[in-house]
């Protein structure tokens, strides 16, 4: 049986030169980068080496990296050191109702703490309207959080214009570029913003390193309280090994970017496949989308039924974010896009990677419509 | 309460009173020891008799600092609290 794997926005295989990269500080240069001495040296020149590179993929300078264990601390870093470091100019802070769980617990974190928060709607495509932010902005607002694109649909989010409306007003923005980085360019320049957070596993490289992007001279409150590392902002002996794989991914991301258009080439054949299913709708904005991002609802289909049951046939794809209610199993981000529960619970996503073939696509295009027409039969989900 | 803090050692609190500074080092919110580790490496950058402000909210440095000076013969001009964080005015020695 072949062994489909579409999950790309929950993880990514480690790339084969990523594992080379790493391998060395695992036992050889196993030092503690804080040491003067020569092991701690090699380990110290990993983790520099690898800044560079996290750095150079998001055309920012090393010392504006700070690196993190996760995609999820360096979003809880950005919202509550950003809104702890500015908590004098004021304690109003705005975010969309479509961010990663990471972003979003962390602002209700806040809110507990007395802050005001705005998550703002989105439209039917999952976009977050630049002049609803222009709308919520009020003199004590502080920061703004606007992911890049979102996880689940796949919607790209007009980022740049949301910074320069935020920036009249002199409000700091972060954006977590997750789900964008290594799929598409990412430039903090470009961007205009103050802050944003990158993961090294969903672009081939090992779980157990992120980073956040603090533009220089901005001030932030640390959350892992210790001593030297990350230059005084991120507590505790850094991961060496992964941050030194992490380093390698952004290196090839930046050569994966130049063949971009074969993903987007996939994609719309698997778009254009999957909507030939009588009951199945794309979700997320036709064009503004992730090149590697598939995502549907499929009516009268349960999303974590669908997932389990494309696995029995080799196929690995998702239906949103983990940590959906067990108890209304609706995505949290179909529901704040308009969409009724009933349809929200219907979830299917196919994130496609690097060496994802066209004879895949067709393997799934195959298998897709008889699973879904076996589930339907024991559906009570379904009416059609 | 921070005057306090500083007692017994040789912090001259400062108010109103504008000390003009070669060279600006913002450690605010960074941990400790990064507020000695940026005062040794700035003030090496800095010419002889020239001023550094290094700002940082670390209430610790209220005694590391002065300590750092007596030991290093740099002369602290003195300490602004803004109430965020500490600005801490030292002239490079001159000899």
């Amino acid at each position: 049986m072949l062994r489909v794997y579409l999950d790309h926005m929950a993880t990514t295989p480690v790339a084969r030169e990523v594992l080379a990269e790493m391998q060395p500080y695992l036992q050889g240069s196993f030092g503690n980068p804080s040491r003067p001495y020569d092991l701690g040296a090699e380990a110290r020149e990993a983790v520099e080496r690898a800044r560079q590179r996290v750095a150079e993929l998001i055309n920012a300078s090393p010392g504006e990296i700070i690196f993190t264990s996760s995609g999820a601390e360096a979003n809880n870093l950005a919202v509550r050191g950003l809104a702890e470091a500015h908590r004098r100019r004021g304690m109003h802070l705005i975010t969309s109702a479509i961010e990663h769980h990471s972003t979003l617990n962390t602002f209700r974190s806040l809110q507990k703490q007395g802050y005001v928060v705005n998550f703002l709607p989105v439209t039917r495509a999952g976009e977050v309207l630049p002049e609803k932010v222009e709308e919520a902005i009020t003199p004590s607002t502080v920061l703004i959080s606007v992911m890049l694109a979102n996880y689940e649909v796949g919607t790209l989010q007009a980022v740049r214009e949301i910074a320069e409306i935020a920036h009249d007003r002199g409000v700091l923005v972060h954006t977590d570029a997750v789900a964008a980085a290594g799929n598409m360019e990412v430039d903090v320049e470009k961007l205009g913003v103050d802050a944003l957070s990158l993961s090294s596993h969903t672009m081939y490289g090992p779980k157990g390193a992120g980073a956040l992007y603090l533009r220089e001279g901005l001030r932030i409150v640390p959350l892992i309280y210790s001593g030297v590392q990350e230059e005084g902002r991120r507590g505790g002996t850094e991961n060496v090994p992964a941050i030194a794989g992490f380093g390698k991914a952004c290196e090839l991301a930046r050569g994966a970017l130049e063949r971009v258009e074969r993903l987007c080439w996939l994609r719309d054949k698997l778009i254009e496949g999957v909507l030939e299913i009588e009951g199945v709708e794309l979700t997320g904005h036709a064009e503004k989308r992730l090149p590697n991002h598939a995502s549907f609802i499929v009516e009268g289909v349960d999303g974590e039924a669908l997932m389990l049951a494309l696995s029995f046939e080799g196929i690995y794809a998702g239906n949103g974010t983990a940590c959906i209610s067990q108890v209304l199993r609706a995505s949290p981000v179909l529901l704040a896009m308009g969409y009724p529960a009933e349809l929200a619970q219907c979830s299917a996503i196919f994130t496609l990677g690097r060496e994802t073939t066209r004879r895949e696509i067709e393997y799934v295009l195959a298998k897709l419509p008889e699973v879904v027409g076996k589930l339907r039969r024991i559906s009570p989900l379904w009416k059609g | 309460m921070l005057q306090a803090l500083a007692m017994g050692s040789e912090v001259r609190f400062v108010e109103g009173e504008e000390i003009k500074a070669d060279a600006v080092e913002d450690v605010v919110y960074r941990l400790c020891p990064m507020h000695i580790m940026r005062l040794e490496e700035r003030m090496k950058e800095l010419r002889k008799g020239e001023v550094l402000e290094l700002q940082t909210d670390y209430e610790g440095a209220l005694s590391d600092i002065p300590e750092w000076c007596s030991k290093t013969g740099n002369e602290l001009l003195g300490v602004e609290d803004t109430g965020e964080y500490f600005r801490f005015f030292i002239r490079k020695r001159a000899d």
